[in-house]
């Protein structure tokens, strides 16, 4: 078996569509370790990668006006117990266009691997990128993930970010966005991750409304038990005229596990405003009870709720 | 026999009895109305009846088809039949309409339960049972939940709450659907267009209740504040 081919079965053992890489119409990349395995583009969408010493260095750039049909996608991942993997990444979207990208990150066996990711987004004036990252650990614990990602939407642009990371032991995660927002730009983070065992979460996510009537948005939903811990800092500045802004963060903390949350709101305009909420505790009683009326049981209860946050 | 009898059930809060030798029963298939003030012991007695956490009674029991329930969980009392609608029922992040509707209900069609709450299944079953439904749309769905349950007993905590005027037949027929599939209603209500409905109606007051009958003439004795208890002290907000 090829090591694309034990890539992509592992990623359909993760409940992933191993046929997506098939299609013509869909362009992709897909690496292990520091090997690209396998590349496609399609009309409007400049693609090159090389290997590195320790991953892989990939540039993208979606052509103004151009609006790419289907999303983009990239697999990741070490199949070995042991390695690391830093991908450096520039994306570029010209003025006016569109983008979906839809990031799989596979690590089935990890036992002492290290995965990076360095991402230099920018995004032009009234162009969109949507960008969804979704990691398949194994049970084994033994990974460290360090994704960065420096993101600039210009004027009219809008960035939709999304970060999930439910199946299988967490590992050492270790999240790190920085959002910069034009004239009236958008900007969404959303993260999920449920932690287990001795898992150990660290998110900071910073949303900067540096335009007038920019608009963010930092959504964080956490579950963890067992002895797990998780450390979520929301930033979000709002530095111009009607900037809007909000942090939203809910953590589900089960047995011995500990979270916090960080949220920091600043405001250097007077017209602009800045809100946050944060909820940290146990699972909330009314909805349990709620659940149980339908005659789910306590655990049962706790199940849906979290999947449900989680989703 | 009653399908729920309580029998001189004391609940205390603090120092203060909630409910204070209250006894009440309701017979299969019969929707019981109680109507009281603000602050007189319904939704305790809700509470108490599903078996809520905090929820114990000081005295008195709660027997449900002939056992008695005071020891059992909520989702043990679910599994004899009993469920409840909350007054203001929370929201869920990441559960559809559709899903939250096949909880204890699976297999059946769904779209049905929300028309009959006045709901269209193609505007709901895909949205989400969370902060983006105003609050009638969800007491709404929480009312489809309940029925789709096909309980025996029915706690419906001010159904007709935050549903506008207009929409009060829609509660008026979803009552009348619990009565028609065999399941008993325990209604609370303020409206006395609903509480005629019913085919029982008694009248709380200072946790106790004060007289049960005709649900007409309960309404009009407790439209004209003349409580045995209280002397009308207690029941001038409705």
């Amino acid at each position: 078996m090829s090591e694309l081919d034990s890539l992509m079965e592992a990623f359909g053992e993760a409940g992933g569509d191993k046929t997506v890489l098939a299609s013509e119409d869909v362009a992709h990349l897909a690496a292990s370790g520091h090997k690209l395995l396998s590349m496609r583009s399609v009309k409007g969408l400049e693609v090159s990668a090389r290997e590195t010493l320790t991953g892989i260095s990939v540039s993208v750039t979606v052509k103004e006006e151009v609006k790419i049909k289907n999303p983009v996608h990239l697999c990741f991942g070490v199949l070995h117990k042991k390695g690391t993997q830093k991908i450096k990444m520039d994306v570029k979207l010209e003025k006016n266009s569109c983008a979906g990208f839809i990031a799989h990150c596979i690590f089935p066996r990890a036992e002492k691997v290290t995965h990076i990711m360095d991402a230099v987004v920018e995004i032009g004036e009234g162009a969109e990128m949507r960008y969804s990252e979704t990691h398949y650990h194994g049970l084994y614990g033994g990974i460290e993930v360090r994704p960065r990602s420096v993101i600039k939407v210009g004027r009219n642009g809008r960035y939709f970010g999304d970060f999930t990371l439910t199946a299988g032991l967490v590992g050492s995660l270790d999240i790190d966005y920085s959002v910069e927002a034009g004239e009236n730009a958008v900007s969404e983070l959303t993260a999920r991750v449920f932690g287990h065992a001795n898992d150990d979460i660290k998110i900071k996510e910073k949303v900067s409304l540096e335009g007038e009537k920019a608009r963010g948005l930092i959504k964080t939903r956490i579950a963890i038990e067992d002895e797990a811990t998780a450390e979520v800092t929301g930033i979000t500045e709002g530095n111009a005229a009607h900037a809007r802004g909000h942090v939203d963060c809910m953590e589900i903390v089960k047995d011995n596990a500990v979270a916090r949350a960080i949220p920091i709101v600043s405001v250097t305009n007077p017209l602009a405003k800045v809100t946050h909420e944060a909820a940290i505790g146990s699972v909330d009683k009314k909805q349990m009870e709620t659940l149980m009326a339908h005659g789910l049981t306590p655990g049962e209860s706790v199940d849906m709720i979290v999947k449900g946050m989680l989703r | 026999m009653a399908l729920l009898e309580i029998r001189d059930l004391t609940f205390e809060a603090g120092d203060k009895k909630i409910l204070d030798g209250f006894n009440m029963t309701i017979e299969p298939s019969e929707v019981h109305a109680l109507l009281g003030t603000n602050g007189t012991g319904k939704s305790t007695l809700a509470y108490l009846v599903m078996g809520c956490g905090g929820y114990r009674p000081a005295s008195g029991e709660i027997v449900f088809d002939g056992k008695v329930i005071d020891d059992l969980k909520i989702h043990e009392r679910a599994r004899l039949g009993i469920t409840m609608a909350w007054q203001e029922p929370v929201r869920f992040e990441g559960i559809s309409v559709k899903d939250y509707l096949a909880l204890g209900n699976e297999g059946a069609d769904p779209s049905s339960y929300l028309r009959m709450v006045g709901l269209h299944p193609d505007l709901y079953l895909r949205r989400m049972v969370d902060k983006a439904l105003s609050g009638g749309e969800r007491k709404r769905i929480e009312l489809a939940s309940v029925l789709g349950l096909k309980p025996r007993l029915a706690v419906l905590d001010e159904p007709d709450s935050g549903i506008d005027m207009l929409s009060t037949q829609d509660i008026v027929n979803v009552i009348k659907a619990f009565r028609e599939k065999g399941a008993s209603v325990l209604l609370i209500t303020h409206r006395e267009e609903i509480v005629v409905i019913a085919d029982r109606a008694s009248q709380i007051c200072n946790g106790r209740i004060v007289c049960t009958g005709h649900p007409e003439e309960v309404a009009e004795y407790y439209k004209s504040r003349r409580c045995i208890v209280c002397d009308g002290e207690m029941c001038v907000y409705v």
